[in-house]
């Protein structure tokens, strides 16, 4: 990723929204890189699809700008954007055939009937769906719309392709297996993707970044490592995966060493430099620790960096993976752990007491919600 | 083999027979009726019964028959396109351009119907008349010097007038079409480049034809046999075959020829809808 996709392609400056007094964007500033998967993650009503419908030009901004390809957008209407969008419920027209439906922009572009036949069935091929051409728009399934949709939007050959929650309508075999196509077909091509999406799951698979929206502001924008290993606050980290947050404070710092009490886990040594650098130390009131982040010592020979003791509350019992509600002193709720199930691993009953190992590599430091 | 009814169709069943019962009554009777008495023939007080086509051989032959049938078929067919042409914009705006009062304007459509049919021809008649409202106002701001005497008493009055009465029965089938074009089809063709002209005519036109057709049907249909406007501010160059029917069965007491003259026009106005219904769908029709 990074270095060879360094030039933006879109830049959005201080863009602000309101529907009457509702203010449904709040000053966003992002880029987007040539080429990356990029993708508006958030909750509904957080703003991400006006934000997509903006770049489209559905929507204008109330302030600030847009610029594609280091254009100005101000002023250019929807139609004669460098971007296609794949629309959520995918707006295949239903008077058209599969043909006429992927081709439908470039007989506007007048692009010769010949050369429309030849990119409408290399589109179609690049979607799996060669040979269904002549099928009505009422013939197809969902998941076949979907790749309709998303031909009739690659053969316009866009800077940037828009998707909103494209995979939202389709059952969970199918969108699965759609994520990995998507993402390998936006790799191959190299053409940047925006996606819009609520399903942080699908986030982390596809995207080179996201950008987390609540309330119409980007509340973090990073990779999907960095957003799931170091989220900038207890609401990202939540929205994100599981995150359990245990009390915590600072009391003392030296150097670079910063002793940290968490009065459910004990006390621990931890590294400045390990740690985000705009973190306030002084309003660090709790930690974050993932559920695989912490280990149920099934065998008693395995050591830890450190280790404390709980009993086992409930259990989650989720196939390849059993979330252990677990009961620690000093703390009112009981954490999540995680483990996978491996061969003769048998699941510990509730009541149990078990050892739990943990280090400071686990944790995630907050100076707020 | 004899399928025995089940609890659901005895339920339909159930449920349709009394609006059959009146249908058969009211009209599959009556049509028989009037398709016996086209073959019979009228004595000065009594009527043959033998069967005869003469009445059709008299209806088709005859140039005042056919001249009739012609200028209904060309009345309706310009009410017609008048109708469904100023039908659309009204049902465009209502659709796409009023957000919040829809049932309003809807309602504000109907309100031509709280006086009766009759009234509203006899206020056309005030309006265009020699003396009418629209003559004196023409000649009082002084665009004409003598009143215009084209607009009443003639082919055009009927036009003008059904296409009046027609509105609302065009607005609504048009507006259900509209409001049923999903708004992201047309946000897609504009993605894919269309601009606003482009787009009506590659997208919303062809979704709306279901609803023009029937609009086209609607009208159509019913004003080829209307009789009270021709009547009424049609003169002697706008009647129409309806008012010879009324005629025959009438003044002219002569039912059959009068039958044969409505069996024919039904016949002719039948193949005319068959006509447009298959044009309409073979223009942005298919959708399913």
């Amino acid at each position: 990723m990074g270095e060879e996709m360094q030039k933006d392609i879109i830049a959005l400056t201080d863009l602000s929204k309101f529907f009457g007094s509702y203010h449904a964007l709040r000053g966003i500033n992002a880029t987007i890189r040539e080429g990356e998967f990029f993708s508006l993650l958030g909750p509904s009503g957080c703003g991400k699809t006006t934000l997509l419908r903006m770049i489209a030009g559905f929507e204008t901004p109330t302030s600030g700008g847009i610029a594609i390809d280091g254009k100005p957008m101000e002023g250019i209407s929807a139609n004669q954007r460098p971007t296609n969008m794949v629309f959520q419920s995918y707006a295949i027209f239903p008077h058209l055939n599969v043909a006429e439906n992927v081709g439908y922009g470039l007989v506007t572009r007048k692009v010769p009937k010949a050369e429309i036949a030849t990119e409408v069935s290399r589109a179609l091929a690049m979607v799996d769906l060669a040979g269904y051409a002549d099928r009505a728009a009422h013939e197809l399934s969902g998941g076949q719309r979907q790749r309709v949709a998303l031909a009739r939007a690659l053969v316009m050959r866009p800077k940037v392709v828009l998707l909103d929650e494209p995979l939202s309508a389709l059952d969970k075999k199918l969108r699965d297996q759609m994520q990995v196509e998507l993402r390998e077909l936006q790799q191959s091509l190299g053409i940047t993707f925006i996606l819009v999406t609520h399903d942080q799951e699908e986030a982390l698979i596809m995207s080179d970044r996201i950008a987390v929206m609540f309330e119409g502001e980007i509340a973090q924008l990073a990779s999907p490592e960095d957003l799931y290993r170091r989220p900038a606050s207890k609401r990202v980290a939540s929205f994100i995966g599981v995150m359990n947050f245990l009390e915590a404070r600072i009391k003392a710092v030296k150097g670079d060493i910063i002793r940290l009490n968490i009065p459910a886990l004990g006390d621990i040594e931890i590294s400045r430099s390990g740690l985000a650098p705009e973190l306030d130390l002084d309003r660090v009131r709790s930690v974050g620790v993932r559920p695989e982040m912490l280990t149920i010592a099934f065998d008693d020979a395995e050591t830890f960096e450190q280790t404390v003791e709980g009993e086992i509350a409930g259990t989650s019992y989720y196939g390849d993976m059993t979330y252990y509600s677990v009961q620690l002193q000093g703390q009112a709720d009981p954490v999540t752990i995680s483990m996978r199930n491996t061969a003769g691993r048998s699941i510990a009953k509730p009541g149990s007491k078990v050892r739990i190992g943990w280090g400071a590599e686990s944790l995630v430091l907050f100076d707020s919600d | 083999m004899i399928r025995r009814l089940t609890k659901e169709d005895r339920q339909g069943l159930t449920l349709i027979s009394p609006t059959l019962f009146y249908t058969l009554l009211m009209l599959a009777a009556p049509l028989v009726l009037v398709v016996t008495f086209s073959f019979w023939t009228q004595n000065y007080l009594d009527i043959d019964k033998t069967l005869t086509i003469a009445n059709y051989h008299e209806a088709w032959t005859k140039p005042i028959y056919q001249v009739l049938i012609s200028r209904s078929l060309r009345i309706s067919l310009l009410v017609t396109l008048v109708t469904v042409l100023t039908a659309f914009p009204i049902a465009y705006y209502i659709s796409f351009h009023v957000k919040q009062r829809k049932a309003l304007w809807l309602f504000l459509i109907t309100v031509p119907f709280w006086t009766s049919y009759l009234l509203r021809v006899f206020l056309w008649k005030v309006i265009l008349g020699f003396n009418g409202v629209l003559n004196s106002v023409l000649m009082q701001v002084g665009l004409i010097d003598e009143p215009l005497t084209f607009i009443l008493y003639n082919a055009n009055a009927v036009v003008l007038t059904l296409a009046h009465a027609w509105a609302p029965f065009a607005i609504l089938p048009i507006f259900v079409a509209l409001e049923k074009i999903d708004r992201s089809l047309l946000e897609a063709a504009e993605d894919l480049g269309d601009g606003a002209f482009r787009r009506f005519r590659r997208i919303t036109l062809p979704l709306a034809m279901p609803g023009i057709i029937a609009a086209t049907l609607i009208v159509f249909i019913p004003t080829v046999g209307d009789f009270i406007t021709p009547k009424l501010v049609g003169g002697t160059d706008g009647l129409m075959i309806a008012n010879m029917i009324q005629i025959q069965f009438g003044k002219a007491n002569n039912a059959p020829l009068g039958a044969a003259l409505a069996i024919s026009s039904m016949f002719i106005v039948a193949l005319i809808s068959l006509g447009i219904y298959l044009i309409g769908n073979r223009f942005g029709g298919k959708v399913k």
